[in-house]
């Protein structure tokens, strides 16, 4: 089965388009939530027949939603790799759904239900994961939408529910809420002023914690940390997306603080630096993905502060997507161990760097 | 300022209990906070989930919960031994199987093992629905009477009077 982008609204990437509230700081907000049927073994117990149960179960009950009414249905047991690993990138399915961990192995029903910013993964660790994705930050908007879809789903399917323990999930690091809320934060100012180590540590002691651009177990790139809460089960959804919003608020808070201080006692390392990694990226041939994101994380650095404005956050974000491996490798009609690929990435990044250059007129803002 | 149990260590922990409207402020220390079951968000980070799997079936409480740990859950067959070592348990039914030391666990995990968030009701009749969810949360009550979990109790009770 090959994957027809084109069947997901906004190709998936609505998220990116930097519309959001503090798009500049936060790329975008997710919440997932949790959820298992009743009188079925979760899905590392099942057997391939009953995933196909689960499957069907919860794909009836999506097209008698509204939410999901129209959704398309995207079986990602029946991709190749390269479509799975497309959708990963993209952050519409986690490693686990897409059988990227170790062994490679989808599992059988693996499958996601999209629509806009809702969507269901189906049969990943726990049977649905309902999940939304908005650009910027904005958890209440996401969540309101989300718990919709939760009603929706819940008036037609049978949660397995506990009067103390809550939703029951396979890991009991989800149990409670299931919920997990999370935002996509770039926070180069507190990485270069060296107060990110103080800042993240801090997270632990109130409940939160970070990861990296791709969520559990992955590595922190580009100066993108992922917050969320840890814990899931003794407070309500409100209670739990309410200390995540304040918290990040402060975070964003510290990053403007450090950017601020930056500017104050550093401006001219600073400024070398951003305007080094746009010119590597304006004139790079060849570009690893993590030497493309960390120096798109410095060229967005220069856009926040308003010293670089011949390119938007909205191309900064299409650049981060478009050369990971998968999506460079999907557009340029290569397999994803083709070693041309680090070139392809170049020219790509110059080619939108360019054209957005002269779409905004182009030019540094003058040197005073 | 002492922990007001022992009176040697510092106290670390100020919990504001409310009983019978009476507010009261007991401050303990970090080892009698932990005998007494007071979960900081410092002592959660404490304990991963990794850590208590580890521990998990090995350092049984001496209480019922050494004949549970044999026992298979009747559901899907997941044995203790299976959730250590996945970290996954079985089914929903393995909830109420492993109860005694999933509660603990969550209490470590999550700092608490009673849910607060939003009651589901299954598909099915109204009133019946209601009557459930009253005894659903009397239970609560009872529960978070026992754990002495003051604050929770209070806001069950609203809830019961709201559907009574």
């Amino acid at each position: 089965m090959t994957l027809d982008l084109h069947l997901l609204p906004d190709g998936g990437i609505g998220w990116a388009d930097a519309s959001g509230p503090d798009g500049h700081i936060v790329l975008s907000s997710r919440i997932r939530l949790a959820r298992n049927l009743l009188g079925m073994p979760f899905t590392i117990r099942a057997d391939a027949a009953e995933h196909e149960v689960v499957l069907d179960h919860v794909t009836a009950a999506a097209r008698e939603t509204p939410e999901l009414a129209d959704a398309p249905l995207v079986r990602v047991d029946r991709l190749e790799r390269a479509e799975r690993q497309l959708l990963y990138e993209r952050h519409l399915i986690s490693r686990e759904l897409a059988g990227l961990d170790q062994g490679g192995i989808v599992r059988r029903g693996a499958a996601l239900v999209v629509s806009g910013d809702l969507g269901v993964m189906i049969n990943e660790e726990d049977h649905l994961r309902l999940q939304s994705l908005r650009s910027g930050f904005a958890l209440p908007e996401a969540y309101a939408a989300l718990e919709r879809l939760d009603t929706g789903l819940g008036h037609r399917l049978a949660f397995a529910f506990h009067p103390e323990f809550g939703y029951l999930t396979a890991c009991p690091t989800n149990a409670g809420t299931g919920l997990r809320a999370s935002v996509l934060i770039h926070l180069p100012g507190l990485v270069l002023t060296k107060e990110i180590a103080k800042v993240l540590q801090g997270l632990s002691q109130v409940g939160l914690t970070f990861r990296g651009l791709y969520g559990e177990g992955s590595e922190v790139v580009g100066n993108f940390f992922q917050l969320s809460n840890q814990t899931t089960l003794g407070k309500s959804e409100e209670d739990l997306l309410d200390q995540l919003v304040k918290i990040v608020r402060q975070v964003i808070e510290y990053e403007e603080e450090a950017r601020r201080v930056l500017r104050r006692d550093a401006p001219a390392l600073i400024e070398d630096k951003i305007w080094r990694a746009y010119g590597l990226l304006r004139h790079a041939r060849l570009l690893s993905f993590e030497e493309g994101m960390n120096l798109l994380s410095g060229v967005r650095l220069g856009a926040g502060l308003n010293l670089i404005t011949d390119v938007g956050v909205y191309t900064l974000n299409k650049l981060m997507i478009f050369t990971q491996p998968a999506h460079l490798a999907h557009q340029s009609g290569r397999a994803l161990t083709d070693p041309d690929l680090p070139a392809l990435r170049a020219a790509f990044v110059r080619r939108l760097l360019e054209d957005d250059a002269h779409r905004r007129g182009g030019g540094a803002p003058e040197a005073t | 300022m002492q922990c007001d149990h022992c009176g040697e260590r510092p106290a670390a922990i100020h919990l504001t209990q409310i009983v019978n409207n009476a507010v009261t402020q007991v401050h303990l220390c970090e080892t009698c906070a932990a005998e007494k079951g007071v979960h900081t968000s410092a002592s959660i980070a404490k304990f991963p989930l990794s850590d208590f799997l580890a521990t998990l079936g090995k350092a049984t409480p001496k209480t019922e919960a050494g004949g549970e740990a044999a026992e298979p859950c009747s559901f899907c067959g997941a044995t203790l031994a299976d959730f250590r070592e996945t970290g996954r348990l079985g089914c929903p039914h393995c909830y109420t199987t492993f109860e005694h030391h999933l509660r603990d666990l969550l209490r470590r995990l999550h700092g608490s093992s009673q849910h607060v968030g939003e009651v589901y009701l299954p598909p099915g009749g109204g009133a019946r629905d209601a009557r459930h969810t009253l005894v659903d949360l009397r239970d609560q009550l009872r529960r978070a009477v026992e754990a002495e979990n003051f604050e929770l109790a209070a806001e069950l009770r609203d809830r019961i009077r709201v559907l009574e």
